[in-house]
């Protein structure tokens, strides 16, 4: 962490009576267009350069976890998918999964590996609309259109399948409420046949581009140490050479069956975080792939009653979900209704980075910084 | 009385000039404006502006009016007369630029002897707009933008100038309209003979005009709108005009010194004489295409709009068709074609400059810097040299002016690959060390 000069008071808890007079205070957000949503961050810069910051985050509190303490388990599962909107499926992986736990019951295969394609899907999906505004925060102003282009075919699966687009809730509790729809595989395979050629497509625009690199080389870094001090998952801490990934750590749904790579970097900057998610995508479009060809027949649904009454216990389970580890900490009384629900959102966690990445970059790099941690506000502040 | 039109009889013609500069200005502002949205919306795999009469060709006007009935906002600390002014000066600024640029061989309001030195001066005095305006507003974000976008210009202003010096050692004059007489009797475009220079020009031109990739001063994803933060309204639609009459001047200037101003390409070879009719036959497949598309248009009043717009392609196709059956010396002839070939050259710049605005990242203000000090700068300067010993050699030792042109591109083109391999060895950001877990 880089030192500030003593004249100025450390943060946080600043107080901003004593400032220099060569500092001055700039408020981005709660309404900015790359601040991704209603983070606010106070920003002191020294002409253009970041010597603090303070992210104010809870513009979109809606007391989540409150909610879950009185609602049934079913009834909760579709409030999970408002927390990482851009990433329902995953979010109600996750939910349905510690319950399931909770209530010890055992999912078909079937249902496992329809949740890991679309689940992967969803991770393309999220990963998409990450590239498309990062981009567009370092100015690239096309590649965002490209990246919906194809996060549309994605949502028009998720539509086919459970009638939703961005809200999903795709699974429930025990495998999954609907049969595949006919002609699914084929809409999986057309659009994976050619998403690889569409990702060196956005290569093409970014990876070589000289800007695009001397924009993203060396910005933000986050060394492995800060990482794991800093609890940060997912890409940004595999960018910084972490090989972690709970898909391969600790197997959920099917992703034991197949085989595919957990993409590192070793610098721990923007470049590399961009690098990462990249071969994530191919790396999900690999798993999709192989999924797609053998989806076991079977029931969809594991035997769970209609009233669930799990025995008094806690359970925490957590997925990788697309922004870094979910996790979900569920203790039950042995009600119909969870005693407590604490959501660990990935998010959340990573934005606590973002100070560390911030001080001594500029103002421009201070967007490509948000843009990658890729925040989504709905979840940080749940 | 007599007197008085003897006296207004020189001034007349070039009066006519300015009243029509000014008057169809923003109306062709507006068109490049809705030319970029329909570029940007191809570049972007869309079909951008549809609605507002066929194919959107009606987005420019109900954009105006929408801007003109805007509520108009003066921040409440803002300093209100420099905040009113700024705007103001400049449209001003971009728009005086436009008196010396050559239209075509007629249609130029007055042909100075330092023509080149006019409009560059004039144009920069257009920054003072955008920093009076950032600093006027009272606002971070505003001022932050006037202050890069001062640096970036002062910086990048040089750059440009010294382009422009290796364009005017071999036109050997300031005087636009003579620039493009050099070419006619050299009979080379100077992109040809200084290619370093002509991209030097077009780089720092794209940085002086504040557009993409060094769009910083108004970055919209850092500082919401730069200097144009708390403007609203036409004070906002001013600015934009100016920002769109100082990419005509650019473009103009360009054309002018390196791509032979109103000449048609092979001005001198009797074998391209067809390139003539070119133009009409262009704007007649214009109007047959629009009368094609007129009745496929869904409501009958987007069918008269796509029929207007067909007959006003036939008028400018008969006015072109018209030029080209006059005989060669005629000098509607030569101004009408002139007219043509130096807005299609016009309009070549502002398409690149809208695609490499669509397709590049932008820069950050220290690279931006860099960039001009440590690369063109120092590549425009050894061009400039490279031009003077080329003529040195050809009017001292007799080389033929090409070889040493030759020579001189060589050595920049050497120095600037020097210059990159230097930069490249600098050591970047430290890589922290990774390491499983």
């Amino acid at each position: 962490m880089a030192e500030t000069p003593t004249r100025h008071v450390h943060f946080p808890g600043m107080d901003t009576t004593v400032l220099g007079a060569d500092e001055i205070i700039i408020n981005m957000g709660p309404q900015h267009p790359s601040t991704h949503g209603v983070l606010r961050v106070k920003l002191h810069l020294d002409g253009e350069k970041v010597i603090g910051s303070e992210c104010i985050i809870g513009y979109l509190h809606r007391g989540v976890e409150k909610i879950a303490e009185h609602r049934s388990y079913q009834q909760f599962a579709p409030y999970v998918d408002r927390m990482d909107y851009v990433a329902a499926v995953s979010n109600g992986l996750g939910y349905c999964e510690a319950v399931e736990k909770l209530l010890e019951v055992e999912v078909p295969p079937r249902a496992k590996v329809v949740r890991t394609i679309l689940t992967e899907l969803q991770r393309i999906a999220s990963h998409l609309l990450w590239l498309g505004t990062h981009a567009l925060d370092i100015g690239a102003l096309t590649p965002i259109f490209y990246c919906f282009r194809e996060r549309e075919e994605i949502l028009k699966i998720f539509e086919k399948y459970c009638g939703a687009r961005l809200t999903t809730h795709a699974f429930r509790i025990g495998g999954l409420q609907y049969e595949v729809y006919d002609g699914f595989e084929e809409d999986v395979k057309r659009f994976l046949a050619d998403f690889d050629r569409k990702i060196d497509e956005y290569e093409a625009l970014l990876t070589t581009n000289r800007i695009w690199v001397e924009r993203t080389k060396g910005i933000g870094v986050l060394s492995a140490q800060d990482a794991i001090a800093l609890g940060v998952t997912g890409p940004v801490l595999r960018a910084s050479g972490v090989k972690w990934d709970i898909r391969k750590a600790f197997p959920y749904a099917a992703y034991d069956r197949y085989d595919f790579e957990i993409p590192v970097g070793s610098n721990g900057d923007t470049y590399d975080r961009y690098l990462v998610r990249m071969e994530e995508m191919r790396q999900s479009r690999r798993i999709c792939l192989q999924a797609i060809e053998d989806i076991p027949s079977g029931p969809i649904l594991g035997k769970v009653g209609k009233v669930m009454k799990p025995a008094p216990g806690e359970v925490y389970h957590s997925i990788e979900a697309p922004k870094g580890e979910l996790g979900y900490y569920i203790v039950s009384d042995g009600t119909t209704q969870p005693y407590r629900v604490r959501i660990r959102p990935p998010s959340f966690i990573n934005l606590q980075a973002f100070d560390t990445m911030v001080r001594g970059h500029l103002v421009a790099d201070v967007v490509a910084i948000i843009g990658t941690i890729d925040i989504v506000l709905g979840e940080v502040d749940r | 009385m007599d007197a008085v039109v003897e006296f207004l009889k020189p001034h007349l013609l070039p009066l006519l000039w300015a009243v029509v500069i000014v008057a169809v200005l923003p109306l062709v502002a507006g068109y490049i404006v809705l030319l970029e949205r329909k570029v940007m919306a191809d570049i972007q795999a869309r079909l951008g502006p549809m609605r507002v009469g066929p194919h959107g060709l009606l987005q420019p006007i109900a954009d105006a009016l929408k801007l003109l009935l805007k509520e108009d906002i003066i921040p409440a600390n803002a300093d209100k007369w420099i905040f009113w002014i700024a705007p103001l000066i400049s449209v001003t600024a971009a728009m005086l630029a436009l008196s010396a640029m050559p239209f075509g061989p007629v249609f130029q309001i007055a042909d100075l002897n330092v023509g080149l030195l006019f409009i560059v001066a004039v144009s920069s005095l257009g920054i003072f707009g955008i920093v009076l305006g950032g600093w006027s507003s009272n606002s971070h974000y505003a001022l932050l933008g006037a202050l890069r976008s001062a640096a970036q210009v002062v910086s990048y202003e040089v750059a440009v100038g010294m382009a422009l010096v290796s364009g005017l050692l071999l036109a050997g004059t300031l005087s636009m309209r003579k620039m493009v007489e050099a070419q006619a009797e050299q009979g080379v475009w100077f992109a040809f003979l200084v290619p370093v220079g002509f991209f030097i020009y077009l780089v720092a031109g794209i940085a002086e005009l504040n557009r993409a990739p060094f769009d910083l001063p108004e970055a919209e994803s850092e500082l919401v709108a730069g200097y144009m933060t708390e403007y609203s309204g036409f004070r906002w639609a001013l600015y934009f005009l100016g920002e769109y009459t100082a990419m005509i001047v650019v473009s103009g200037i360009g054309t002018t010194l390196f791509l032979g101003g109103w000449l048609r390409p092979f001005p001198n070879v009797a074998a391209f004489d067809f390139l003539d009719y070119l133009p009409a036959v262009l704007f007649l497949a214009l109007t047959g295409y629009c009368f094609y598309r007129a009745p496929k248009q869904p409501v009958p009043i987007q069918k008269a709009v796509m029929g207007l717009f067909g007959v006003l392609c036939l008028g400018i196709t008969a006015a072109l068709g018209w030029a080209v059956t006059l005989p060669a010396e005629a000098v509607a002839r030569a101004g009408i074609l002139g007219a043509f070939w130096f807005l299609a050259k016009v309009f070549l710049f502002l398409y690149s400059f809208m695609w490499f605005r669509f397709t590049f990242p932008r820069y950050r203000f220290d690279q931006l810097m860099r960039l001009g000090w440590h690369f063109l700068i120092p590549v425009s300067l050894v061009n400039v040299m490279g031009v003077g010993a080329a003529l040195v050699l050809h009017r001292q030792a007799g080389w033929p002016l090409w070889q040493g042109l030759v020579l001189g591109t060589v050595v920049t083109l050497a120095v600037a690959a020097w210059l990159i391999l230097v930069r490249q060895r600098r050591p970047v950001a430290a890589p922290s060390a990774g390491g499983e877990v």
